[in-house]
């Protein structure tokens, strides 16, 4: 199986060539990825030298452009695209259909990978895709079963594409305007959840607090390891009820599983983390490389030393198991 | 200022768990007396709770179109089992109301025949409206999130196809394939006792300072804030926008669909009408902020040249 | 990961004008070594930084654009934008990228305040640079280039050593 590993930066794009990714997905330094954030991401020229150092060591380069075009100005969107293919991208991975058609008509023999950010959920909505814009791939949203993602591979004719470590989105991806709700700006318009621009923390006594916008999304106890700053890993009062009203801050692990999504039809496993510093990248991607190639009963040493790097230093299986609804 | 005659009201389909006979009587009121020329019915949000409204569907229909109303079918929101898959199959094979897709999967399935997208179809430009359009796509409910100068350019850019309005409503914000509000009373989704039926206007999420935020819908989360966009209805039917959504709330939704008449007809203003709107629905603030691209919880007072009946609105 | 006396003790008790001159002769050189330090930072480079070890008397102010690092002694430091927290050896493994600050926020080793998004652009511009303070500092001169790099070499190795430790 494939593994598809991040990177923010060129020093973490080689991190992950070196440390032994198949594949390793970036997007452009502005709104047409969804890791948009300050100080991250490639300009073309880095994104040139990028595709030549994973080249030189066989390793694919996946160009995320995975927002949606904002109306009047589907000029910088359409760039993206058609820069990435110049530059070589082995795979655009998008999640407008504007988009998609546009990439479809100008570049057919681009590979197009549909991101998560789209949403497509069950084989009906995949087939839409890949009849539609010709999607050879699809990374499913992350809140299907191992089984359910058995069911859609048998009837689908694309390949599958799944996160197994690393942020987990709650709600279905692409589909949730919590963080506009609370500070104006979007994963799906501006390639950002829960921006930092609106994120503050401040220590109240032995407790830290973190509000987003004139919203405190959670309190922490001294020693209670913190998490990203986003709604649905917030904390909040249901009635009487104080506590993690969506999910815990956690994060992705579905690595104990790696042989039934192989048997499932998962031809390629992903991992999240754009955002994250290189050390993370070189460590994930490493361990992860070693993980795929072990025996089954040798993963789980191998992966507890991720659990330390994780959002509030837990991980989950998330929706791949069923008891997680 | 002129009246705005080419603006029609529709209503969405509810999104909240009501018992049977409490839904039937909700649907024949609205038949029998309330101003919308377009009612989008069924569950969106949940599949395990179509058995609820399934006994009253034919019967609602029924009155809505004797009352003169136009009638469609809303498919599920979020498809992920094979049920769920069979269902919205056999709506589109079978249905003889046209469908409002709420997914991909109906999107696909729903090629070549005349139908409607609904507000959680991700459609955020032209190019996205002149696909679907090709495909079939009659009208266009926008994504609650888009901004006013998205809305423009999108109606402009795709003249064949009709454009409506998230107008009025607890916003859906996003959906997940787990259940929050079974989760909030000690359950899981499988064995949810449908126990979100017992709140039929959604059920509250408060910050930790106590400062109401959210609400839980099922397996869909919502603003606890009502969108409102009574004061903006001129300057989105100068955009070329058609038709304005009125998302069904625990309240007197008749009362409300007159409000939102009035104002459109230039017989209220805006001011009066929101005023109305408050009474109508009490304890619940309005927002307005996704239209004008701030954060959406938040209250922008028109612009005095979006205001309809200006003079009025100023004199207060 | 908290450093032992006898090397803090320098930074202790040294005259802060002596401190500042060779933490500025090692900033000098950090720059001079990766010119596009800064770019990455964009409308962020105006604004400025704090760094303030919690296992040291002393707080550092760095302002991108004028390509400027001060020391301060607690508690007289000067009003800053965004501001990072951790123990001393913490702040320079993330300066080095050699540690993920997301990571070492949510064992929460590490505090920010202030803005949070220039707090972000920076280190995601540190973590792009490859600094390596060692051999950075190995092609300075001067006479405290001995000791800083000494100091340098002996700082990684415990950084190091305690995290293989921790993450392990």
């Amino acid at each position: 199986m494939e593994l598809i590993c991040p990177a923010g930066t060129p020093a973490a794009f080689r991190e992950a060539v070196d440390a032994g990714a198949d594949a390793v997905y970036c997007g452009f330094r502005d709104e047409t990825n969804a890791r948009n954030f300050p100080g991250l991401n490639f300009s073309r020229d880095e994104l040139k030298t990028a595709i030549a150092y994973a080249r030189r060591h066989k390793v694919m380069t996946f160009v995320a452009i995975n927002t949606f075009m904002r109306a009047g100005q589907e000029k910088l969107w359409h760039d993206a695209v058609d820069d990435a293919v110049r530059l070589g991208a082995d795979a655009l991975i998008l999640a407008d259909f504007g988009l998609m058609a546009y990439t479809a008509e100008r570049h057919p023999q681009q590979r197009l990978h549909v991101s998560v950010q789209a949403s497509a959920s069950n084989a009906d909505a995949v087939k839409f895709l890949v009849e539609t814009f010709g999607a050879k791939r699809v990374v499913l949203p992350r809140i299907l079963t191992i089984p359910d993602i058995a069911r859609l591979a048998r009837q689908i004719s694309c390949e599958i594409e799944v996160f197994v470590f690393g942020g987990l989105c709650v709600m279905a991806e692409g589909r949730c305007s919590l963080s506009s709700y609370a500070t104006g700006k979007s994963p799906n318009m501006n390639g950002v959840c829960s921006p930092a621009s609106h994120v503050r923390y401040r220590e109240d006594g032995s407790e830290l607090v973190s509000e987003l916008g004139d919203y405190t999304i959670n309190r922490f106890p001294a020693g209670e390891a913190a998490g990203y700053p986003t709604l649905c890993k917030g904390r909040f009062d249901i009635a009487e009820e104080r506590g993690y009203a969506f999910e815990d801050p956690v994060s992705l692990d579905v690595m104990d599983h790696i042989d039934a999504l192989r048997d499932a039809g998962v031809g390629a496993l992903k991992i999240e983390g754009r955002q994250r510093g290189k050390a993370y990248v070189a460590e994930v991607v490493s361990v992860m490389r070693r993980a795929v190639a072990a025996d089954a009963t040798e993963r789980p040493a191998l992966l507890s030393r991720l659990r330390r790097l994780s959002e509030g230093q837990k991980t989950t299986s998330g929706a791949y198991e069923k008891r997680w609804r | 200022m002129p009246a705005t005659p080419h603006l029609s009201l529709s209503l969405g389909p509810l999104l909240y768990l009501w018992d049977g006979p409490k839904w039937r009587d909700f649907y024949f009121r609205i038949a029998d007396e309330a101003p919308v020329d377009h009612v989008t019915l069924g569950e969106a949000v949940c599949s395990k709770r179509l058995h609820f409204i399934e006994p009253h569907v034919a019967e609602v229909i029924e009155r809505l179109e004797a009352a003169g109303k136009k009638v469609s079918l809303a498919s599920l929101a979020l498809v992920t089992l094979e049920r769920e898959s069979q269902l919205v199959r056999g709506l589109v094979r079978d249905s003889i109301h046209p469908i409002e897709a709420n997914d991909l999967s109906a999107l696909g399935l729903l090629a070549g025949k005349p139908h409607s997208i609904g507000p959680l179809i991700n459609v955020y430009n032209g190019a996205t409206a002149r696909l679907l359009a090709s495909r079939g796509a009659t009208s266009i409910c926008l994504p609650p999130e888009l901004p006013m100068a998205s809305v423009s350019e999108i109606v402009r850019d795709a003249p064949d196809v009709a454009f409506e309005i998230f107008g009025f409503g607890r916003v859906p914000l996003a959906i997940s394939a787990r259940c929050a509000h079974a989760r909030s009373k000690g359950l899981v989704k499988d064995n949810c006792q449908f126990i979100c039926g017992d709140d039929s206007d959604g059920l509250i999420v408060e910050t930790l300072d106590r400062q109401p935020f959210l609400v839980l819908n099922g397996v869909q989360t919502m603003s606890h804030t009502c969108q409102s966009l009574l004061q903006e209805l001129p300057a989105l039917t100068a955009a070329g926008i058609s038709r304005i959504r009125l998302s069904p709330q625990d309240c007197d939704m008749v009362t409300v669909a007159r409000i939102y008449e009035s104002v459109a007809a230039g017989l209220m203003s805006a001011a009066e009408g929101l005023a109305r709107l408050v009474a109508a629905y009490p304890g619940v603030p309005l927002s307005n902020g996704f239209h004008y691209g701030q954060t959406g919880a938040s209250w922008i007072e028109a612009p005095a040249g979006a205001r309809h009946g200006g003079e009025r609105w100023q004199m207060r | 990961m908290t450093l032992p006396f006898a090397m803090t003790a320098p930074l202790r008790f040294a005259p802060l004008p002596l401190i500042e001159h060779a933490t500025r002769l090692v900033f000098a050189q950090v720059v001079r070594q990766h010119p596009d330090l800064f770019d990455r930072l964009g409308e962020h480079a105006d604004k400025r930084y704090a760094f303030v070890p919690t296992d040291l008397p002393l707080g550092f102010l760095i302002e991108p654009a004028a390509r400027r690092i001060s020391v301060h002694r607690k508690p007289h430091l000067p009003a800053a934008d965004a501001c990072m927290g951790g123990t001393f050896v913490l702040l320079l493994a993330l300066l080095e990228g050699q540690l993920d600050g997301d990571a070492v926020f949510f064992s929460r080793s590490l505090t920010i305040t202030g803005d949070m998004e220039a707090m972000l652009a920076l280190r995601n511009a540190l973590d792009d640079c490859n600094i390596d303070l060692p051999a950075d500092i190995a092609r300075m001169s001067g006479p405290f280039a001995p000791l800083v790099r000494r100091a340098a070499s002996e700082i990684r190795t415990r950084a190091l050593s305690g995290e293989a430790a921790r993450w392990n």
